[in-house]
């Protein structure tokens, strides 16, 4: 079967026509495959969502419970047939409950990826290989500059500036879903063990993370109290990266601006943006997880979306695979 | 080198001088002997490689990587030395990297590299680096280590962790060699305090405040004397045992430029004065002409011969053995009046004291002044001792002309016909804020007032200190410990609700271009404000 019959771009997204749905369409459609959470991918409105219970649970506290006409989980692992095609969910590794989706047919296999990384994160399900004749990879970080240090040595440096800087707020612009949980269990595996302050958009997301059992210590949110500015020296209060470039930040005495992101591998972003303490995490794959990942897989072809899709395809035509860019619309990588 | 990467990329982009003090500070801390002295050394601006080409760093890559794949990475960086630091590496087996690299073993590898096989010596340093230490290696290399840190920063951030008074430190600071091992063992409290370190060493300066209404009216002329302000740059004149060197007065050495002044200074003893060029008692040249002979590598004997430089005497600091910075400025003119008639007098003249009975009569010479290369008066209180800094009281300035303020460059726009591919418009800026954090608030725009010269020498400047664009504009670093100070000349002032500052200039333009000011030393607010009062 030639693959482009089996996935191809559409305005609304990816398209299975023999399977009469859509992965993580930007539009409102009948019949929706969602990967994960992060509102680019899952939007609200579709007739029919299939997700992993988790993702479900997350569009729900995002949308409301009202967020598609009828939804169905599914397990990771677990396969099923919608009209004549397979399709099957397995873990990515981008955020609690992410998932890869592998699409079959006739003997052909397309394993749509969404976002995913290859590194351990005690907040998401670990990334499962999955053999097929072609990958959809994604590229926010497709190029050679983009390789992201271990994040204990990113959060190390948060802590020790938190000593330096006693007097200061350290203020951590963290995407709402699945960087700020894994940013701050991240610091509680480092061994700090005080009350972290988080923004308002956090709350429910972290308390979703918790009732999973994801164990986050001590959260407060960053409500001052009457007149004590104070409270939050030698603090560590988490945020949306927008909320810090709001008046909400002036609460905080002398505050450090920090942000976690893999953008901020890169010195002009990292001025672009203000930023005092850059912290390099991301929860997309780097370089070499991406080219790592596509000679695992032992696809024959690689379809590459969203980002810098020229280099891979360039480092996918010097290997001698089969490559393409997936030209897909809306996905943002800026937030990351 | 990992330490040392890490300090210098917080020092980037931290712009709080208290903040980055600290960095500084936990750093000496922290790092061993010798390797914080190589790093102040590297932030001072003292330490120097045989500048690796960005040549050499393409042909390393290319050895390395695929052309097209490193294309696409540079394109998307935009600063070579910043992209081989985050793409070295890419075709290593393993992402392992064995041992660690010192910042003492870099400075001793690197230097000890001949031209030839500096590429090699490089590229096995950063085989054993992370990205961070690459970046800073690669910078330290290539002569793009700009860290934001001027050598007055440094100087307090030592006094600051050894508890000592930053004028000690000034005081030491040229005698000193990298990797200034004595000087921390000192501070440690492990060592004396470095002695007799160099001859000829400098003196930490005495600065003045802009006089006000409300301070006439406090002090009695017959507690000051006065003398004219002149228009040139502040230097230190020191001689010692045959050893003469000229500083700035932030205490830069700046002998190598003025040969031909460094010859007549056959005398055992501390001058501070005035620097300008032409011929005592003949002609003083402008605040340009004296240009013509600053930052230059090369003084060529005609340009030395077309603007001779001299020293115009204020104050006598040091007399053979004598220290005389304690006396009262009465006496201190006295020996200066004496010591300064038996030197050249075509390098070395006195600047005449300027009597008068009441303010009124100062004020009207201020006004109409002698001599064009007159910039106002300065007050001296008799009784003064010479006290480093800026001590408020002693000395004041009284500028001619009440329309000028130094204000900082901060943002540059590229100009229109044959200045399209200039950056021509500038934007400046005057403090705000707390002292210890001060911001700068923009006051004004000038778009002439320069030299084609000036004018090619403000768009290096510019492009060189770029820290973000908006189209056709530039935001240019603009920091109290780096920043270019502009005297900005204008024909009144208003009060203005459209504009932040709260004020509005009339008819504002460059008048001249302070290279020699340090930016936190340009003017505040409320300098603008009291002139909207008068």
């Amino acid at each position: 079967m030639d693959p482009h019959r089996l996935l191809m771009p559409r305005p609304e997204g990816l398209y299975c026509p023999p399977g009469g749905f859509f992965i993580d369409p930007v539009r409102p459609v009948a019949r929706a495959l969602i990967t994960h959470g992060h509102s680019d991918h899952a939007r609200s409105g579709h007739e029919h969502v299939l997700a992993t219970l988790q993702t479900l649970d997350i569009m729900a506290l995002r949308y409301g419970a009202d967020f598609a006409g009828s939804s169905q989980a599914i397990g990771f692992g677990k396969s099923l047939d919608v009209d004549g095609v397979k399709v099957s969910f397995h873990p990515a590794g981008h955020v609690l409950g992410s998932a890869q989706i592998a699409v079959e047919k006739d003997g052909l296999r397309i394993v749509a990826s969404g976002d995913y990384k290859r590194r351990p994160d005690s907040t998401a399900q670990a990334f499962e290989p999955v053999k097929c004749d072609v990958f959809i990879t994604e590229a926010t970080f497709a190029l050679p500059v983009f390789r992201h240090p271990d994040d204990r040595l990113e959060i190390a440096r948060l802590l020790k500036s938190v000593g330096q800087f006693p007097e200061r707020a350290h203020l951590v612009g963290a995407y709402a879903l699945g960087k700020a949980q894994r940013v701050i269990k991240l610091i509680r595996e480092a061994g700090y063990d005080k009350t972290i302050y988080i923004h308002g958009a956090l709350q429910k997301l972290c308390d979703y993370y918790k009732s999973e059992g994801i164990d986050l210590g001590d959260l407060q949110p960053a409500t001052i109290e009457r007149g004590s500015k104070a409270q939050f020296a030698g603090a560590i209060v988490v945020g949306t990266p927008s909320a810090f470039a709001d008046r909400w930040a002036r609460r905080f005495p002398d505050p450090v601006a920090s942000f976690a992101s893999g953008w901020m591998r890169i010195r002009q972003r990292v001025k672009q943006r203000g930023v005092e303490l850059p912290l390099i995490i991301s929860d997309h794959s780097d370089w070499d997880e991406l080219i790592d990942t596509i000679r695992e897989v032992k696809a024959g072809e690689v379809w590459v979306t969203h980002g810098r899709e020229e280099a891979l395809v360039r480092w996918c035509e010097l290997q001698g695979i089969k490559a393409r860019p997936l030209h897909l619309v809306g996905y943002e990588d800026e937030a990351e | 080198m990992d330490r040392f990467a890490e300090l210098l990329d917080r020092l980037l982009l931290t712009s709080s001088r208290n903040a980055k003090l600290t960095l500084m500070q936990d750093y000496f801390r922290e790092a061993p002997d010798p390797d914080r002295g190589l790093a102040l050394a590297a932030t001072t601006g003292n330490l120097s490689f045989n500048a690796v080409k960005p040549g050499v760093l393409r042909a390393l890559m290319a050895d390395r990587m695929d052309e097209t794949l490193f294309a696409y990475s540079y394109d998307y960086v935009g600063d070579l030395a910043e992209t081989v630091s985050l793409v070295w590496g890419i075709d290593a087996e393993t992402d392992t990297i064995p041992g660690g690299v010192s910042l003492a073993e870099a400075v001793e590898r690197l230097h000890a590299a001949s031209r030839s096989d500096a590429p090699k010596v490089l590229a096995s340093l950063l085989d054993r680096m992370e990205a961070a230490s690459r970046f800073a290696t690669l910078k330290l290399v290539t002569g793009g280590l700009r860290v934001g840190v001027s050598a007055r920063l440094a100087k307090q951030a030592l006094a600051d962790y050894g508890g000592v008074h930053v004028h000690e430190v000034e005081e030491l600071w040229h005698g000193l060699e990298p990797p200034y091992e004595n000087l921390f063992a000192w501070l440690d409290g492990k060592g004396e305090k470095p002695v007799h370190a160099a001859l000829a060493m400098f003196r930490p300066v005495m600065l003045s405040n802009a006089v006000e209404d409300s301070d006439l009216a406090r002090i009695e002329p017959e507690d000051y004397a006065a003398e004219w302000k002149w228009d040139g740059i502040r230097v230190q004149a020191v001689a010692e045992e045959g050893v003469a060197r000229l500083y700035s007065r932030t205490g830069d050495d700046i002998s190598g430029t003025f040969p031909d002044l460094l010859e007549a200074m056959d005398f055992d003893a501390a001058i501070d004065g005035e620097l300008l060029v032409g011929v005592p008692g003949d002609h003083t040249g402008t605040f340009s002409d004296l240009q013509q002979r600053l930052n230059r590598k090369v003084v060529t004997p005609k340009i030395q011969k077309q603007f001779p430089a001299f020293v115009r005497a204020y104050d006598l600091l040091q007399e053979g053995h004598d220290d005389l910075r304690r006396l009262p400025f009465a006496e201190r003119r006295k020996r200066l009046e004496a010591f300064v008639a038996k030197l050249d007098p075509a390098r070395f003249d006195l600047s005449p004291l300027v009597p008068f009975d009441d303010w009124a009569q100062l004020e009207d010479m201020r006004r109409a002044p002698r001599h064009p290369v007159i910039e106002g008066v300065m007050l001296k209180r008799l009784d003064s001792p010479y006290v480093p800094g800026r001590p408020k009281g002693p000395w004041f300035k009284w500028k001619r002309d009440p329309h000028t303020v130094d204000a900082v460059l901060m943002y540059a726009q590229r100009g229109h016909g044959k200045r399209s591919s200039y950056y021509s418009d500038y934007t400046f800026g005057v403090w705000t804020g707390p002292e210890d954090q001060p911001e700068l608030v923009p006051v004004g725009k000038a778009y002439f007032g320069f030299t084609d010269e000036e004018l090619k020498l403000l768009d290096k400047y510019i492009r060189d200190n770029t820290i973000d664009r908006f189209g056709p504009v530039r935001s240019v670093r603009a920091e109290p410990d780096h920043g270019l100070v502009i005297e900005v000349a204008f024909e009144g002032l208003n009060r203005s609700t459209r504009h932040k500052s709260g004020v509005a200039m009339r008819f504002p333009r460059v008048s001249r271009l302070r290279w020699d000011k340090p930016a936190h030393e340009a003017d505040r607010i409320e300098t603008l404000y009291a002139m909207l009062d008068a």
